[in-house]
């Protein structure tokens, strides 16, 4: 197919994605709220970027990040690549969970990557950012949601390895979630819940079900229709402790430079 | 136009920035630890330059059309007073931008399959997409309800956390009782609602009503509808598994 007519077919999927969108904000915008918006022009530039930009955005990733995503995750689970890690006299039957190893580290790599180049994450970041006065990096929120992910991924990985029941991973997920917020700054937790949500979108679904399906459908005795699944809540859920966790060292690196401050003015003054 | 020229050539480079994680693990794979040579260089590379000015076009309409538009509704929803429309609004924002959502309607003919495998519907056409089918309006309608919630508690200043918290007891009392094959997709679901357009709406929308009543907190009232937003799909679509077998 030439280029144009699959750039023409991708922006005509993200027009129809667009649209119901469009017509419930323009709709309301006329006939509940009967006003104008002053700068009418330029909001719908605004949308007529949005449109191009993410068009573009995911022809690109269609044309280079996901096949490569795709064959390397399936690569990388591939049980000769597995095997070829082994030594001589071992079999298939004495793969460990540990011999997954090159698995773990590109789950956890992709996932930090992918989430750090998430629109809608950036999006989010820029907002914290804008609300907070500054206070709230966008690189600090960005590289601890991407960190976030990227541990749950693994782990999530891990399972899929081992074949452990989902929701017991997920529930102690809950209770260190709930723990932490009984703890966390007060500011950081609503945004810390958003940023489990934020995280999964255009970039890092597709790539990290790729894994998750290549994964259950080559580790003996895992059923991709059941276990292939579950990854995306992984990604899903871990940000959360690792943005309350970014916020509550914040705040005891702060805590801390104001007793040192304080002890060093004592001392100025003795 | 040359201000704005520059500006644009800025975000490029901040959006390169963004991307150059991905490249240098795909190019550290594919080199050290697979140990083979990239397939079809050139195409991947327009593929590169794609998602580079895609990411820049989207920031820039994002700041100029998404959360303008975004805000100046919450403010205006505000100023109207009407409680009505403003539910109205947030129902549909939420239903109408999560039925057409791409990942949900793959995850929704994964599920189906899935059911029919386990031999929960029967495994025709018909019934795969009936089940598929249902499940997307389940979803859209959580998604739904989600804002609502999320819109009256800013609304009321409640604390996001004991709604969540909640959410979660919810979300491990029905895990008991939910067929397994549905709890994978019911966790999954909660994730892929959220898309790329709907977030940065439903943020404007979130801190434009926290700021535009008084005694609300922009931080601490206006995010968390998201959280809402990724939390009852997991609640509905486990309730239509139980329902459905």
């Amino acid at each position: 197919m030439s280029i144009l007519a699959e750039f023409f077919a991708v922006t005509l999927e993200t027009v129809t994605d667009v649209l119901p969108i469009a017509a419930i904000i323009f709709g309301f915008q006329f006939a509940v709220l009967r006003q104008v918006p002053a700068n009418l022009g330029e909001i719908l530039a605004g949308f007529a970027w949005v449109l191009l930009g993410l068009s573009l955005f995911l022809l690109g990733l269609k044309w280079c990040l996901f096949p490569l995503g795709r064959v390397m995750a399936g690569q990388l689970t591939d049980p000769s690549f597995i095997m070829a890690g082994l030594e001589a006299h071992e079999t298939i039957a004495d793969i460990q969970w540990i011999d997954y190893y090159w698995v773990y580290i590109f789950a956890f790599l992709i996932g930090f990557s992918t989430t750090i180049a998430e629109p809608a994450l950036i999006a989010v970041a820029i907002k914290a950012n804008d609300v907070s006065g500054g206070a709230i990096g966008i690189w600090g929120l960005r590289i601890s949601v991407a960190l976030g992910v990227a541990v749950g991924i693994s782990l999530g990985c891990y399972r899929i390895v081992v074949g452990d029941p989902i929701h017991w991973y997920i529930i102690t997920g809950y209770v260190i979630v709930v723990i932490q917020t009984s703890f966390a700054p007060k500011l950081i937790i609503p945004l810390a819940y958003d940023s489990g949500g934020v995280t999964t979108s255009t970039v890092t679904v597709p790539l990290v079900a790729a894994l998750g399906l290549g994964l259950s459908e080559t580790v003996p005795g895992r059923n991709p229709l059941i276990d292939g699944f579950g990854l995306i809540a992984f990604a899903s859920l871990f940000p959360i402790m690792s943005v309350m966790a970014y916020a509550q060292l914040s705040a005891a690196k702060a805590k801390l430079d104001h007793k040192r401050y304080l002890q060093q003015k004592e001392q100025d003054a003795a | 136009m040359t201000a704005t020229l520059k500006k644009l050539l800025l975000a490029m480079l901040g959006s390169v920035r963004d991307l150059l994680p991905i490249i240098l693990v795909i190019v550290f794979f594919q080199f050290f630890v697979l140990q083979q040579p990239l397939p079809n260089i050139a195409q991947i590379l327009l593929g590169v330059l794609f998602v580079v000015l895609g990411l820049t076009f989207f920031i820039h309409g994002l700041e100029q059309g998404l959360f303008p538009i975004g805000e100046s509704m919450a403010t205006a929803f505000a100023r109207k007073g009407s409680l009505f429309w403003l539910i109205m609004f947030a129902f549909s924002l939420g239903f109408g931008t999560t039925v057409a959502e791409p990942a949900l309607i793959a995850v929704a003919e994964e599920a189906a399959d899935i059911a029919a495998a386990g031999d929960m519907i029967g495994s025709s056409l018909e019934a795969k997409e009936g089940y598929a089918d249902g499940l997307r309006y389940t979803v859209a309608l959580s998604v739904g309800l989600a804002i609502v919630v999320g819109v009256i508690r800013i609304i009321k200043g409640w604390p996001v956390q004991w709604l969540i918290i909640g959410g979660y007891i919810v979300v491990v009392i029905m895990t008991m009782f939910a067929p397994a094959e549905i709890i994978g997709i019911a966790y999954d679901s909660g994730g892929v609602t959220t898309s790329t357009i709907t977030v940065p709406l439903v943020t404007a929308l979130g801190v434009g009503l926290a700021s535009s009543i008084r005694g609300r907190n922009p931080m601490i009232d206006g995010f968390g509808l998201i959280a809402f937003a990724s939390l009852t799909p997991m609640i509905f679509v486990m309730a239509y598994g139980m329902m459905i077998r």
